[in-house]
């Protein structure tokens, strides 16, 4: 594993780079965060960032995760915003593309990749979080038809996206084993969208899905029945990655806000980077976000390696989101009062880290995962 | 129409810049670096005469290894091919004069109509590397250029003058323009440029290619101590009627200091 950029990485961090610069920030200063920023998904389509991973015989780039994470954390770097709807827009990219037949994918794929149309990922409801094979969403064959009932929560881009992968029951009473996915369309019938959910930061678009008997073509079902939890588990797998990307984008961030305030902000007759309990806050920062980066790429190398990366995709996520929430709540204090206030930037980065450390999975859940996997030889 | 572009690659605008330690030039040991400004515009105006009337776009850059990465931006964003004037006899290459001499060298053989440079580059700001290619090459030759349209027998100029005042030239080909910056606006690469520039010719040049030695390319002019600007404070009462004044404000934060 090679700690440098390949020429290649470098081009394209660059060119997320100028794009952050160019267009990211200027639209957000300008239109805030309370809509979707439709006109920068649309740009991530055009520039080809809209599918880094994904084959390019379905328009995506064909090129590996460790070149996906460097574009998401690049893309992070003044915020997660846009790299969280990224790496959201990958988790229905990433089922389609393992598990969908040709003609899903030939019919999805490509116009995700061209960001005209946006994905979402439908698992968690009112009362199944981390408990997630615990769903009741309801989803009954009828003739050549689903019919689809129940209510999802926190759905990232519900409302917003066109596709939407749902996890629902097919066969109740066996757990994990009776949930099947399917491909929603935004516009089907029973197909209907609560308020606006306002999580702290506004990092996500997310919205509460209901179907009231919702109904789909047999078609729509991704792989068989009974497969659907896999299919969402096997999603997170990668997403953590990516989540953990996205993190240490805005670690990085709230870090070098504050580097540069220490040297600038006078205090005793001396900028306060001068003081040894400010240096020993930002050498640990500095450590922390090193040694996340690392395990971050770790898992994309064994991802893209074909090797078993599951547990280090959660201690990527579980380290990258710690980080990202302890480096921007350092970065706050580094700051002082004005650290608080909305005028500077350090406060949101660190009301958005809140988030990655709940979404795709809690951290307490990747502990449950990584000790899972470290105990599964010791049983019988 | 085939257009050259050179290109050079200067430390990035936000970096933190110290004097080294021999006090001649900056430390450039943790910097990073981008193409400068005038000269991105000058690519960007090249691809986009291109698109309009065909031909070629070849980028041509000095420098050490580092200058790769601009050359590989260039080629994704659409330049065709590139090449690289890269030895260490080229270092020497350190005023217009000498950089000039070695860019005109490797344009010799090249079948251009016009040459595009920035107008000035961001770290030494001569304003002459330009002129000295055209005097070297026996090209005709305009500066300042905002606008390009090229037509039959020659090329149509705007040339930016002083005090809001521009002018229109019209000059044979084979031509080269210094480009002024803003004139178009940049495009962003993609990453299918950036697949496709892996699979461009990037012809690597050294000095003895060209016929020239380090002691051809010696300057004559020499920096002998560079200095980072004094900050002096200056305060100016802007007279007048509220309204009056604050529109001169305006002006002068956005043409002056240059923060609006
Ligand atoms: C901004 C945002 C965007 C989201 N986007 C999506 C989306 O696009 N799609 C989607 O399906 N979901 C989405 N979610 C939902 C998210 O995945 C869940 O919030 C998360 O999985 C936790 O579930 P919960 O909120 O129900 O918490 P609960 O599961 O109720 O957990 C409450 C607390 O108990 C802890 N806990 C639970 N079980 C255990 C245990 N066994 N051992 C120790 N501790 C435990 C948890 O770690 C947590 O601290 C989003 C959430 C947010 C906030």
């Amino acid at each position: 594993m090679d700690y440098l950029l390949t020429e290649e990485q470098e081009q394209l961090r660059r060119l997320v780079e100028e794009f952050v610069l160019g267009d990211v920030n200027p639209y957000y200063e300008k239109h805030g965060h309370e809509e979707f920023p439709w006109p920068l998904f649309r740009k991530l389509g055009e520039l080809g960032l809209a599918a880094i991973p994904f084959p390019a015989e379905y328009g995506g780039g064909g090129l590996d995760y460790s070149t996906y994470i460097v574009a998401l954390e690049e893309l992070s770097r003044t915020g997660s915003r846009l790299g969280g709807a990224l790496a959201v827009h990958g988790l229905p990219q990433l089922i389609l593309n393992q598990f969908g037949t040709d003609e899903q994918k030939s019919k999805y794929l490509p116009p995700m990749a061209r960001a005209e149309l946006l994905g979402a990922f439908a698992l968690t409801e009112p009362h199944a979080g981390s408990d997630a094979a615990s769903i009741n969403t309801r989803a009954s064959r009828r003739g050549d038809k689903y019919i689809l009932r129940g209510q999802k929560i926190w759905i990232t881009h519900g409302g917003e996206a066109d596709i939407y992968i749902v996890m629902a029951v097919t066969e109740k009473g066996k757990g994990a084993k009776g949930v099947s996915s399917f491909i929603v369309e935004k516009g089907a019938e029973g197909l209907a969208f609560g308020k606006r959910e306002r999580p702290m930061g506004l990092p996500h678009h997310t919205r509460e899905v209901f179907f009231e008997d919702c109904e789909i073509p047999r078609h729509n079902l991704i792989g068989r029945e009974g497969e659907g939890f896999r299919v969402a588990m096997t999603a997170l797998d990668s997403g953590r990655i990516t989540v953990a990307a996205t993190s240490l984008g805005l670690a990085q961030a709230a870090f070098d806000h504050a580097l540069r305030y220490a040297t600038e902000r006078q205090a005793f007759g001396h900028p306060i980077a001068d003081f040894q309990g400010i240096q020993f806050m930002l050498a640990d920062m500095a450590t922390s976000i090193e040694a996340a980066r690392s395990v971050t790429r770790k898992a994309a190398y064994l991802r893209d390696r074909g090797l078993p990366f599951n547990a280090v995709a959660s201690m990527a996520k579980l380290l990258a989101t710690d980080t990202a929430m302890k480096v921007s709540t350092d970065a706050v204090q580094i700051y002082g009062g004005y650290g608080t206030s909305e005028d500077y930037p350090v406060q949101e980065l660190f009301r958005e880290a809140k988030i990655g450390q709940i979404v795709e999975g809690t951290n307490q859940i990747q502990r449950m995962i990584i000790a899972r996997e470290l105990l599964k030889k010791f049983k019988q | 129409m085939n257009i050259v572009v050179c290109l050079k690659q200067v430390p990035k605008k936000d970096s933190i810049l110290r004097i080294a330690a021999d006090g001649k030039w900056i430390d450039d040991r943790d910097l990073s670096y981008e193409m400068s400004e005038a000269d991105a515009y000058a690519l960007e105006e090249a691809l986009r005469q291109k698109e309009k009337h065909g031909g070629e776009v070849i980028v041509i850059c000095m420098g050490p290894e580092r200058v790769r990465q601009s050359i590989k931006e260039a080629l994704a964003k659409g330049a065709d091919r590139a090449i690289h004037l890269y030895d260490e006899a080229f270092d020497h290459a350190s005023d217009a004069a000498g950089i000039g001499r070695a860019l005109a060298a490797a344009l010799k053989d090249e079948k251009f109509d016009l040459v595009f440079t920035g107008l000035q580059s961001d770290d030494y700001g001569f304003a002459q590397v330009g002129l000295v290619i055209a005097e070297r090459l026996g090209l005709s030759s305009a500066t300042i250029a905002m606008e390009v349209q090229p037509e039959e027998g020659g090329v149509r100029v705007k040339r930016e003058l002083e005090s809001g005042w521009f002018q229109w030239v019209k000059i044979p080909l084979p031509a080269l323009l210094t480009i002024q910056s803003g004139i178009n606006q940049l495009r962003y690469a993609t990453l299918k440029g950036i697949m496709a520039a892996k699979k461009k010719e990037l012809r690597e040049v050294k000095a003895a290619d060209l016929g020239l030695t380090a002691d051809d390319l010696k300057p004559a002019q020499v920096i002998e101590r560079a200095y980072l600007p004094l900050k002096s404070k200056q305060t100016e009462m802007i007279e007048g009627k509220p309204a009056e004044a604050a529109a001169k404000l305006v002006e002068k934060l956005r043409f002056d200091a240059r923060v609006l």
